[in-house]
């Protein structure tokens, strides 16, 4: 039996991992044994990403893969052991904590480390980098009691880190040698523009000076710099970015041959002047001489290598020569971007360029003299880069000048359709626009080629790419989206499904069944438009199953219930109702996060039983099953806590109780915090309302979940009568012109014109439609009728709720349940044997 | 009036009477030999029967889906993962590796 050839791995960074996925995918990792040796304290993460640890993100999110990537493929993973020596006369590598492993072949992916200059001052404490996880904790942790923070470089690591800084409430300078910020990526006019921006976002900027000394106070902390023209700057601390440096120091120690300037050499396979040893990511020096300090070369030296290993000497198919170092800044609020031949170094090549120095709007593009895009820069605005990148290298189909212009003035804005196929869309995995068209729909394409998975400013064109990007349409029934349909419906007071399909569906559905989709859709509308009871006549065929039952279906086809507790407070004795009710029949009870107790494992026909008890005691329909107002979180505020500057709980309860039963687009979540300290979450919500002095803040458009978004601001102080009327606008506007399933965040981004436009809505009444919308809302207000009440009070209702139509006191025996922690859980593994058994 | 299902060659179960199904929603059937049923009827008040049974969960939920109508053929969504299946053909439509049951159905006088 021969033992299996080891693979050694040193570095688990962006690269690293990205050569592991390459092993694993050519079954590599199947018959060779996988060793990595990771520096870091956890396993490779989104470096490029980095900074969105500040808005929100943790380190969790941030993590490379699967997360069992490494158990799958039998990948030995060694967190927080570095390399520290080779030996390639044995074949050996050493770690810190002294294994050592034998390689047949061995890689390194050790990236770069932060040049920090070698002035003096530069190890006080208040120094920092940029570049890993860790780096950011500290600085987050060291910011707390700083006040200004002082960035040593205007690249573009060194911008991202001063947004950073600033984001973390520091007054913010940045110190740049050169004479403008992003020297590397931008020319003077984008860099002048750039500068305008910068400042306009609060930084302070120093162009043309260098930083001669970190000053310290007696203890040793940092309390300023001094720089090359004389003058000093006070600051708490300092971030070094100038620049990165290859780490090949263990290729050095070993022999292997490292280039003039650093970076370890290596042929187009990747390989080092050892054949036994590659290089690939940030510390490789590639055979056109360059050292990439982007990720996206990165990972085709990465496919590169695993290629080359995986195949046959002879075959070595792909070959790294060289990249593209197109970049797109990902700093909030400023657009940067530079492509291709940024700074026209082609023989001949021509500019052309559009610059508004008033808005800090400059873009160029390079031409060689043939009419090919070769390059460009874009400062201010580039939303163009994702459609001039693919065109780089092909004549253009419009002229140059049209490409950048203002728009309104003579520009053309190309559409994705005017790609070539093979024009590389995604950059960071280079995958090109006849890839993406062959999926059809997002997922699939990052399933299936990656694209979109890296930094993801390809996302936006993705999406323009794949199909249905022409027909707006909710479906396959109708042409129309849900705001145009709401119209019709409203103006042309239909009140039925069908009418409405055979007269405005699309040809071939109408006289049809509809579909999913769009039955629920039209049922919203109906309802918010009628405010009638949802499960008569006609519209009880539309209603999703949820509405249907009037509960949320579970896995195992039990529902579970939510009864409504406004604002979150309830009695001693309608918490004991809940438990006695749970316990008498069974349900797993839990706390919400919501503010409230859902109880799961009911049979539809107990639905009515259950909810009998509960009306009884006083409890109504919490609408956790509708496209409905949820919950009104609270905060115990004025009337508790020595904080509290009104009364948030008699708040959040009228507002839930206003707008109990609503149906809108998607779901409704609100909060009420009794002061700034902010604890019902309110900024979290599609309406949240903060306590002030003077009255009320109120805030839209917040949202938890997959893609949170903090709310905005709409308006301040406002009394309780003025804040009610605003938020009846808000949300009827809302419900009016929103699309199927798009919560307030994703509306309110879509909204031309976004917050002011609301504003002049809802505020200022532009459109004269305020007094509408008002009316609408209390016509709600004034209809509404607990759903559950109704139903358990009329037998032909309620003769729906049974398992069986031809046996209606039979439970379904196949929901069952098992025991957990004292409570029930479904029996999946009887619906599974159910399966076997039947088929 | 009642809906009758085909259960095996030649006998016909009576399931419910006609006027228990709302168009365009289900209702499930217990059917002798434990196995269930879900039956609908469309707009034009056509009756189908294919099996509860929703393969990609093991719920026995197809009952409670919405059913409607695309390229001409009827089918039903599953109210879990919402895949559609043809109420005539059982076959899953986004997934053709999939399918449920169907039973031949017919009106009853009785
Ligand atoms: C029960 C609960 C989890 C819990 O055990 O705490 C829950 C459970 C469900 N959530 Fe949730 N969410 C619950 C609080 C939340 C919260 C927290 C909150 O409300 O403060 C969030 C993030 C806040 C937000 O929505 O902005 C949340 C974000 C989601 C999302 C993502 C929404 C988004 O905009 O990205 C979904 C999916 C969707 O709605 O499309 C979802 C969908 C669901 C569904 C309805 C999934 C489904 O279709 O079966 C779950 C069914 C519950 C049931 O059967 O009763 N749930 N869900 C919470 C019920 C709160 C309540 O009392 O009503
Ligand atoms: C804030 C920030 C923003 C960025 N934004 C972008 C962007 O927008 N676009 C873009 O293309 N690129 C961007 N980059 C650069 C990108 O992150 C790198 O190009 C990429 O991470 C390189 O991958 P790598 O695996 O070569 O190096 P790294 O990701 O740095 O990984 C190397 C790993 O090796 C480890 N290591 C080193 N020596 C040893 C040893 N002896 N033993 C064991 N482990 C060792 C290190 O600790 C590190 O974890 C950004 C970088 C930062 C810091
Ligand atoms: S938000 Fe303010 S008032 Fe409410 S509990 Fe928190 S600190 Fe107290
Ligand atoms: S270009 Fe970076 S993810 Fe596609």
């Amino acid at each position: 039996m021969s033992t299996p050839p080891t693979i050694v791995v040193v570095g688990h960074g962006m690269v690293g991992q990205r050569f592991l996925e390459a092993l694993a995918e050519r079954g590599v990792t199947n018959r060779a044994r996988v060793v990595v040796l990771c520096e870091e304290p956890r396993p490779a993460y989104d470096r490029v990403q980095l900074t969105s640890y500040f808005s929100g993100r943790t380190p969790d999110d941030l993590a490379l893969g699967e997360p069992d990537f490494m158990d799958r493929h039998g990948i030995e993973l060694h967190l927080d052991d570095p390399a520290t020596a080779i030996d390639r006369e044995s074949r050996t590598v050493t770690s810190r904590a002294g294994r050592t492993f034998t390689y047949d072949t061995l890689v390194l992916a050790t990236g770069s480390y932060p040049f920090v200059p070698p002035v003096p001052g530069k190890d006080a404490e208040g120094c920092f980098v940029y570049r890993t996880i860790e780096d950011l904790l500290a600085i987050e942790a060291y910011a707390k009691t700083a006040r200004t923070g002082a960035v040593v470089g205007g690249g573009l690591l060194g911008l991202e880190a001063a947004g950073a800084l600033s984001g973390l409430g520091l007054a913010t300078h940045v110190v740049e040698f050169a004479p403008r910020l992003m020297p590397v990526q931008v020319d003077e006019g984008g860099g002048a523009a750039l500068l305008r921006t910068i400042e306009g976002m609060g930084l302070t900027v120093h162009t043309g000076v260098g930083t001669q000394a970190v000053t310290t106070d007696d203890a040793g902390v940092v309390n300023g710099m001094s720089l090359s023209d004389g003058s000093t700057l006070e600051t708490d601390l300092v971030v070094f970015s100038a620049g990165v440096r290859p780490r090949d120091q263990l290729a050095r120690d070993c022999g292997l041959s490292v280039g003039e300037r650093g970076g370890i050499a290596v042929d187009e396979q990747c390989r080092t002047s050892d054949p036994a040893v590659f290089a690939i990511g940030e510390c490789a020096l590639a055979v056109d001489g360059r050292v990439y300090g982007l990720v996206a070369p990165g990972y085709e030296m990465a496919e590169t290598a695993a290629e080359t290993i995986a195949g046959t000497a002879e075959e070595a198919s792909k070959a790294f020569t060289g990249a593209d170092m197109s970049t797109k800044l990902k700093l909030l609020g400023v657009d940067v971007a530079s492509f291709g031949d940024a700074h026209g170094h082609a023989e001949g090549c021509l500019d052309v360029t559009y610059s508004d120095s008033r808005s800090g709007v400059y873009k160029k593009l390079v031409v060689s003299p043939d009419g090919k895009l070769l390059g460009g820069v874009l400062v201010g605005d580039a939303d163009a880069y994702a459609m001039l990148r693919p065109l780089t290298g092909s004549v253009p189909p419009v002229a140059p000048e049209q490409l950048i212009a203002p728009a309104g003035s003579g520009s053309v804005t190309l559409g994705p359709s005017s790609l070539p196929d093979d024009a590389v869309v995604c950059n960071c995995h280079n995958v090109t626009k006849g890839q993406v068209t062959a999926c059809s729909s997002l997922p699939e394409v990052k399933k299936c080629t990656k694209a979109g998975t890296g930094c993801g400013s390809c996302v936006k064109l993705i999406g323009q790419l794949l199909p249905q990007s022409g027909d707006k349409g909710l479906c396959g029934c109708f042409p129309h989206t849900r705001s145009e349909l709401y119209e019709i419906v409203r103006t042309l007071r239909i009140t039925s499904y069908a009418t409405l399909l055979d007269s405005h569906g699309r040809e071939e559905a109408r006289g049809g069944d509809g579909c999913e989709i769009c039955k629920p859709t039209v049922g919203s509308i109906l309802a918010s438009l009628s405010n009638g009871y949802i499960l008569d006549g006609e519209q009880a065929a539309l209603q999703d199953t949820n509405d249907h039952f009037l509960a949320n279906l579970q896995r195992n086809g039990s529902y579970s219930i939510v009864p409504r507790i406004p604002g979150g407070e309830v009695t001693p004795e309608k918490l004991i109702v809940i438990g006695e009710v749970a316990r008498d029949f069974g349900l797993y009870t839990k706390i919400t996060g919501g503010q409230r107790i859902d109880l799961f494992g009911a049979r539809v026909e107990q639905l009515p039983l259950i909810w009998t008890r509960l009306v009884d005691a006083g409890f109504e329909s919490g609408h956790a099953y509708g496209k409905a107002l949820r919950t009104v979180k609270s905060c115990v505020g004025q009337t508790w806590c020595r904080y509290g500057v009104q009364d948030s709980v008699r708040m959040a309860i009228d507002l839930e109780l206003r707008y109990r039963g609503l149906r809108a687009p998607h779901k409704l979540k609100s909060a009420v915090s009794g002061c700034a300290r902010e604890c019902a979450e309110a900024q979290s919500k599609d309406f949240g309302v903060i306590a002030t002095a003077n009255g009320w803040n109120l805030y839209v458009g917040g949202n938890g979940g997959a893609t949170p978004r903090h709310a905005d601001l709409l308006a301040q102080d406002l009394s309780d009568a003025e804040l009610v009327r605003l938020i009846d606008r808000f949300l009827m506007f809302y419900i009016r012109t929103a699309d199927r399933l798009e919560r307030t965040s994703t509306w309110l981004e879509r909204l031309e014109g976004g917050l002011d436009h609301l504003r002049d809505v809802v505020v200022h009444d532009s459109l004269g439609i305020c007094e509408q919308l008002e009316a609408m809302m209390a016509t709600h207000v004034s209809g509404y009728r607990d759903e559950w009440a109704e139903t358990i009070n009329d037998p032909e209702r309620l003769s729906r709720f049974v398992s069986f139509v031809n046996a209606p006191d039979a439970p379904d025996p196949s929901v069952r349940f098992v025991p957990e922690r004292d409570q029930i859980k479904p029996d999946l593994t009887f619906l599974t044997l159910e399966g076997t058994r039947a088929g | 009036m009642t809906l009758q299902l085909r259960i095996d060659d030649d006998s016909w179960f009576t399931a419910c009477a006609l006027s228990d199904l709302i168009p365009g929603r289900g209702v499930a059937a217990l059917l002798p030999d434990g196995r269930q049923a879900a039956l609908f009827t469309d707009r034009a008040g056509r009756p189908y029967a294919i099996e509860n049974r929703d393969p990609f969960s093991g719920a026995q939920v197809l009952s409670r889906g919405l059913i409607g109508s695309a390229n001409g053929r009827p089918f039903v969504a599953s109210p879990l993962l919402k895949q559609r299946f043809d109420l005539e053909t059982g076959l899953c439509l986004d997934d053709e590796t999939v399918a449920v049951q169907t039973f031949a159905v017919r009106v009853g006088v009785s």
